[in-house]
């Protein structure tokens, strides 16, 4: 008799969406996310192990295939990937690092559109016009009240990363935002 | 809202990014052991918390994650200048004449 316990994650929003005109706010199917703290001279050493090159400007990220490398900190990164894990790369890497694999802590949402931007600042304090949060920028901040990453992943993408208990919050005020910015320009 | 430069964004960011963490620049000493109760409490627990320009401590909590210093003036709010942990103070009589320069000219 098959006595093994199957387990199944579930997504925290599951397939959840919202559309307007001018902007959509989609919840993102599982990824794979590594939480990566190195110093200074191993970066090398792990950029080529991960096949990208972490950034070392603050608030930029890099992209090779699926995966995204995010910088977070002067000696923190986050690593997002559809497709592969990144923790599996770092198996056989030998230098001093911490890397955690945060696969389930987060969710994914997107929002996309041309008033993306407008909704995401409903809630978040950052600039984010194309001269100051250009494509490609990242970072930490603040979404109402709870701590999101941000990346612009095209001019009009964002890429929100938040933790699982908080997401049908951050969900729900993207939103809200969304019907309020949509129906704004739309008068 | 209030912007605060982090010295390791190297650019300015809102208020609500930070969290305070205390006056900076207070040394531990290296001779714990030899402390009087008076001399650690002094160390401990006891802060100048002066009306007017302060040096601290603040963290990008929400952003970078680090911890670095700030001159601040508690009375006006308004941030002299911010720099790296480990960085020595800055001399606050050039900071004010900068401050008070840049009001001048513009």
């Amino acid at each position: 008799m098959d006595n093994s316990v199957k387990l199944r994650r579930s997504l925290p929003l599951a397939e959840k969406a919202f559309g307007a005109s001018g902007v959509s706010v989609t919840s993102m199917g599982a990824g794979y996310r590594c939480s990566l703290r190195v110093g200074a001279d191993d970066v090398a050493a792990l950029s080529q192990a991960l096949g990208v090159d972490l950034p070392q400007t603050p608030k930029t990220s890099a992209r090779s295939a699926s995966r995204i490398a995010m910088w977070l900190g002067p000696d923190e990164w986050s690593i997002y990937d559809s497709k592969n894990n990144p923790i599996d790369d770092l198996k056989n890497v030998d230098v001093a690092c911490a890397g955690v694999d945060v696969s389930h802590r987060n969710t994914a949402i997107e929002v996309s559109g041309s008033l993306a931007a407008g909704v995401i600042n409903a809630g978040c304090p950052q600039d984010l016009s194309l001269e100051v949060f250009p494509v490609g920028a990242c970072s930490r901040t603040i979404l109402g009240k709870v701590e999101i990453v941000l990346c612009r992943t095209k001019a009009d993408i964002f890429h929100v990363e938040c933790w699982r208990s908080f997401s049908p919050y951050v969900f729900e005020f993207l939103s809200t935002a969304a019907k309020e910015q949509s129906a704004l320009a739309a008068r | 809202m209030l912007l605060i430069h982090c010295p390791y964004c190297a650019e300015e960011r809102p208020e609500t990014e930070f969290a305070h963490a205390g006056e900076a620049h207070i040394e531990r000493s290296t001779e714990m052991n030899a402390l009087t109760d008076e001399g650690f409490s002094k160390f401990f627990f006891y802060r100048d918390n002066t009306k007017g320009t302060t040096f601290e401590r603040w963290r990008h909590i929400h952003g970078c994650g680090r911890y670095f210093n700030a001159a601040r003036d508690t009375v006006s709010d308004k941030f002299l200048t911010t720099y790296k942990a480990g960085e020595p103070k800055p001399d606050l009589s050039k900071l004010v004449d900068d401050q008070t320069n840049a009001g001048a000219k513009s």
